[in-house]
């Protein structure tokens, strides 16, 4: 039998063009064995929920540079509770001020990453939080 | 709350289950396997059609553009794209959502990706399976995008009703077009981004091929004399379909209902002259005989020891044995 793949959507939400973080992130997750669905840019919270739904992912990576994570954070986690996935996990990279961590935390989002993050420690920690879920 | 069964619930429209069993289905589990037995009286109402073609001619847009037009018209549209797996990690980024957005929140449209996961035909080993998933879901098209393909991988002209095949200008010359492989199991012959130059050239190499193939009679002047090519006389057993080609501009929405209308043409050939049960069999013949096959091999394997599968195979590297007389030897020991 098939080992169960990890599979990861990546997607960009809100009106910054700036992707190439996401597709560096896309390709690191490639090259650890995951399959990843890249959407493209300028996702609503909508479009990511819905897509995360069809393509029955464990992980949604998102990228936010534009400063909007606190509006669009908790809109794309009530979406996919919604749904019924509530045991998708959310990471979140990009530029996200420290005051906000602790708070994007407790809403239930499991990793965030700023400039400089290592692929290598997203990986792991993507890898620990499906683990733990199984 | 009742319980109720993955497939029960795919079959009460519920999305979420027809998800959750396409990965069932996509990772051979064995609650797939069960579900796709469960759900195996409600599937063979769907219209199966393939879009394959070289990397870069626009397969993605262009599967986009069919389903908005089909959801336009009312018809409920599953897309299944197929993107390849890494050969070394066996990781894969699937990229065709991003070509199509238009179709985000359109309550007629679901879309899924899947990697190859090291199939080599154009597609992965389950997707004709998750297309029984679809079409027991109710949906009434199925369209099918392979891996950007090269010139061999055909595996989708065994699984769909209607096979197109994109090419874009600039792309091969008429050497490209006389060669076996994709261009043969086309059903219709998609030339998009038409708006592009070299368009009269790639239609005309295309044309040439079909020419070949089905010759149509011919009027012209040569040295002032009328000379007349008659066309040759079909035999019983030759194909009624001949090909069509349609010019596409994908990004633009050029070409679409006219390119349906060919698609819907050859609905009704395939319907009204049995090709359609043809296409049938032989696609439920392949399942069943890839299924004979892998329950064979694993039952012969698990009957045998591993002691005498070792030794067999230390013998073949030795070269003591050919691996033709040893695969005879251990199938004769079991009749024994």
């Amino acid at each position: 039998m098939a080992e169960r793949k990890i599979r990861v959507l990546v997607a960009k939400p809100g009106l910054d063009g700036h992707d190439r973080g996401a597709k560096v992130v896309a390709r690191a997750l490639r090259d650890a064995g995951m399959e990843v669905i890249y959407t493209g840019l300028r996702q609503t919270p909508e479009m990511i929920a819905e897509a995360a739904l069809q393509e029955d992912v464990d992980v949604i990576g998102i990228s936010i540079l534009s400063g909007a994570h606190m509006a669009l954070v908790p809109r794309i986690l009530e979406l996919i509770k919604a749904n019924g996935q509530e045991d998708v996990k959310l990471f979140l990279g990009g530029i996200i001020p420290d005051d906000d961590i602790a708070q994007l935390n407790k809403m239930g989002v499991t990793g965030i990453y700023g400039p400089g993050a290592s692929t290598e420690d997203i990986v792991t920690e993507i890898r620990t939080a499906i683990q733990k879920r199984a | 709350m009742v319980f109720m069964s993955l497939s029960q619930a795919l079959l009460n429209q519920d999305r979420l289950a027809l998800s959750r069993l396409l990965t069932h289905v996509e990772n051979n589990s064995e609650e797939g396997r069960k579900a796709l037995d469960e759900l195996y009286p409600h599937t063979g109402k769907a219209h199966l059609i393939g879009i394959t073609g070289a990397p870069g001619t626009g397969k993605s847009t262009l599967v986009n553009q069919l389903a908005l037009q089909y959801s336009k018209e009312g018809k409920r549209v599953a897309i299944l794209a197929v993107d390849p797996s890494s050969p070394f990690t066996g990781g894969a980024v699937l990229g065709d959502r991003v070509r199509m957005r238009d179709l985000a929140g359109d309550p007629n449209v679901f879309i899924r990706s899947m990697a190859s996961r090291g199939s080599l035909g154009g597609l992965a080993q389950a997707t004709a399976s998750m297309v029984q998933v679809f079409d027991a879901a109710g949906f009434d098209l199925i369209l099918i995008e392979t891996v950007g393909a090269g010139q061999a991988e055909v595996d989708i002209a065994r699984l769909a009703h209607t096979t197109l095949v994109v090419e874009a200008p600039g792309l091969g010359d008429d050497i490209q077009a006389i060669k076996a492989g994709i261009l043969e199991i086309a059903d219709i012959l998609v030339v998009n981004k038409a708006d592009r130059p070299g368009v009269e050239n790639s239609e005309r190499a295309l044309r040439g091929m079909l020419d070949m193939a089905h010759p149509t009679q011919r009027v012209f002047h040569h040295h002032g004399q009328r000379m007349v090519v008659p066309a040759q006389t079909p035999k019983a057993d030759d194909p009624l379909w001949i090909p069509v080609i349609k010019r596409t501009v994908a990004k633009d929405g050029v070409g679409i209902t006219d390119l349906v209308e060919a698609i819907e043409d050859h609905i009704t050939f395939l319907r009204e002259g049995g090709e359609w049960a043809a296409r049938e069999r032989t696609q439920l013949q392949t399942t069943f005989e890839t299924l004979l096959r892998d329950n064979l091999f694993a039952r012969f394997l698990d009957e045998l020891s591993p002691e005498i599968y070792e030794e067999t195979l230390s013998n073949i590297m030795l070269r003591k044995q050919s691996p033709w007389s040893a695969a005879e030897a251990l199938l004769d020991r079991r009749r024994a």
